[in-house]
């Protein structure tokens, strides 16, 4: 078959085997409103996503995932369970690797269901995983919940977790805070000078000059309250970083992952609850038939993709070609439903293929 | 068949250009009138003098329709994406220096470090509803250089001029701009943070990677490099 046959056949194929898992089929626009995005992803999304204008609506986005537009469509209805099925292009400006195409097909399938989580993640990773069985790919799984949970659990004050958890997704930042809230980094010159003498009650803003713009004085003095807290604040202990670096660089077979997550437990009974979910997924995942043995965990996957993945993550990549992105790639993304859903939110998983890449590895047989 | 060298066509840029080739023996000058946008090439042979604005250069040698030009390391970096593939930098220039920098308000005493700029960022979205906006004319630039820093939570919003002013007109909470001496900082009540600037910027003598040289044009080239005694 012709490339854009051959295409279409495999968009077709997986097309059917979503709407056969009960994924109803929907066609969602190609433009978005910047303005979610932005909302979202923060000024980062414009070096990913192509960003054009409408006379009415104003700025407008092409779609960069399938994702973020579902959740949209979906919550508009409500929060009740629902299975989706779509199928179609993304665009993405890839300025840092010119070889990769800037729009593709992307066939999905999104699973909203609060009823049994454990369930729905094995389903929607045996669906994937059975979709492309014909194919030699090496999956990989994790879960952001651990990491979430872990930072929860440390023994400091909630402005530092609260930093860390906004940081979760930007594993160098991340870094750069959890050292300096365990004083391995300097800290700005004049700073102690400053908050000691905030702390005595002097006026430190009267001669730094006129106050301008909207951030009001209450909101400095507030924060200096914090950094002065702060710098009171023990470090964080070596014990729990410690702990915090086993987690992010954990890469095992699921099982033997899920055997260290529970000796970290241990010493961090905050992820205990986590733990418990890592298990009770893959206990479900082996009811589906899933090889549970021939996973692989890293409790770092998923923190640089786009940041909406807070529990289950997963991947299904080639084994030849490393260099390439995953064939398909998924997750649990519980707070995005709410953070779209005006309040209301559920529970919901799912994922998407690249249709095209998963031939072009066929051709090439690998 | 010509090499041509874009410069800047006016101000101080284009006096101080004159001035570097000059003393290295190829005497470039405005042909004809002031007003008039050509040039005049004497002391090397085969090489045209095109004057063009100093944010148009970067352009016309990543199109390759300029073999030379010299303009501002910022304007190259802000205007191309993998400017290293369109371009070589054959020799700062060392002048038009300027710095790529930071600026949030003086009044603002607990901020000195982009982690500073990061956690206010955070609070100032969720006091104020939207993110803390920083006006610049330098997207790409500013852009990359947070988004390595990990700074989350801001918008840029465009500003073409008097960047400076927009805190005060409550048009952005910080902004990002060339400065040189610092004068308008202060002025503003404003006040440089982070380390090292987003950039240091020069003006430069750059080599477009995409202009087809015919071999007239090679030998042109080679000759003025000599007299400029650069390895090209």
């Amino acid at each position: 078959m012709s490339g854009n046959l051959a295409l279409d056949a495999e968009i077709a194929r997986l097309t059917d085997l979503f709407q056969q898992a009960g994924g109803q089929l929907v066609d969602l626009p190609v433009l978005q409103p910047a303005e979610t995005l932005l909302d979202l992803y923060g000024e980062d999304i414009r070096a990913r996503a192509y960003v054009t204008h409408d006379p009415l609506a104003g700025e407008m986005m092409l779609r960069p995932d399938f994702t973020v537009p579902v959740v949209q469509m979906h919550m508009q209805g409500g929060p009740s369970p629902a299975r989706y099925a779509y199928a179609g292009k993304v665009f993405r400006i890839q300025e840092l690797d010119s070889d990769r195409p800037p729009e593709y097909d992307q066939v999905g399938f999104e699973l909203f269901d609060g009823a049994d989580p454990a369930a729905a993640d094995a389903e929607v990773f045996a669906l994937f995983s059975a979709a492309m069985a014909h194919m030699n790919l090496r999956a990989v799984i994790g879960d952001i919940g651990i990491l979430l949970a872990a930072v929860r659990g440390l023994s400091t004050p909630d402005f530092r977790k609260g930093a860390l958890l906004r940081h979760v997704w930007r594993p160098r930042r991340f870094r750069a805070l959890v050292d300096r809230y365990s004083g391995r980094a300097a800290k700005p010159a004049g700073r102690a000078e400053l908050l000691k003498a905030f702390s005595e009650g002097r006026d430190v803003l009267a001669k730094a000059g006129p106050l301008i713009g909207l951030r009001s004085q209450d909101e400095i003095e507030a924060r200096l309250k914090v950094l002065v807290a702060d710098a009171a604040e023990p470090p964080l202990s070596a014990a729990e970083t410690d702990l915090l670096d086993q987690i992010v660089t954990l890469r095992e077979s699921a099982p033997m992952a899920l055997e260290r997550l529970r000796d970290i437990a241990v010493d961090m009974p905050a992820i205990a609850p986590a733990v418990a979910k890592v298990e009770a997924r893959l206990d479900a995942m082996a009811q589906r038939g899933v090889d549970v043995e021939a996973l692989e965990f890293e409790g770092g996957y998923g923190r640089t993709s786009m940041e909406y993945y807070d529990g289950f993550v997963f991947g299904l990549s080639s084994m030849a070609r490393p260099d390439l992105p995953p064939v398909a790639t998924g997750g649990r993304y519980d707070a995005l439903t709410r953070a779209l859903g005006g309040g209301a939110a559920i529970p919901a998983v799912g994922g998407v293929v690249r249709p095209s890449l998963a031939l072009q590895l066929a051709e090439a047989g690998q | 068949m010509t090499v041509k060298l874009g410069v800047p066509s006016k101000g101080r840029l284009m006096e101080k250009t004159f001035d570097w080739f000059g003393s290295r023996g190829v005497t470039l000058s405005k042909a004809g009138s002031e007003r008039e946008y050509s040039g005049v090439v004497e002391g090397v042979g085969g090489v045209e003098l095109v004057l063009l604005s100093a944010g148009e250069i970067p352009r016309e040698l990543h199109r390759g329709r300029i073999h030379l030009g010299v303009t501002g390391t910022d304007l190259v970096r802000e205007k191309l994406a993998h400017w290293d593939q369109s371009v070589k930098e054959l020799a700062p220039l060392g002048f038009g220096h300027a710095d790529l920098i930071i600026a949030v308000p003086r009044a603002w005493v607990d901020v000195e470090t982009l982690d500073d700029l990061d956690a206010v960022a955070s609070n100032f979205r969720r006091l104020h509803g939207h993110r803390m906006r920083i006006a610049t004319k330098y997207h790409r630039m500013v852009r990359e250089f947070l988004r390595e820093h990990g700074v989350a939570d801001y918008l840029l919003v465009d500003s073409q001029g008097a960047t400076e002013g927009t805190v005060k007109n409550l048009t952005a909470e910080a902004i990002a701009d060339i400065t040189s001496t610092g004068e308008t900082l202060r002025a503003n009540h404003l006040k440089i943070i982070g380390g090292e600037p987003v950039h240091r910027s020069q003006a430069t003598l750059f080599k477009s990677r995409n202009a087809h040289w015919a071999d007239g044009e090679r030998d042109a080239y080679r000759a003025m490099m000599r007299m400029l005694d650069l390895d090209g």
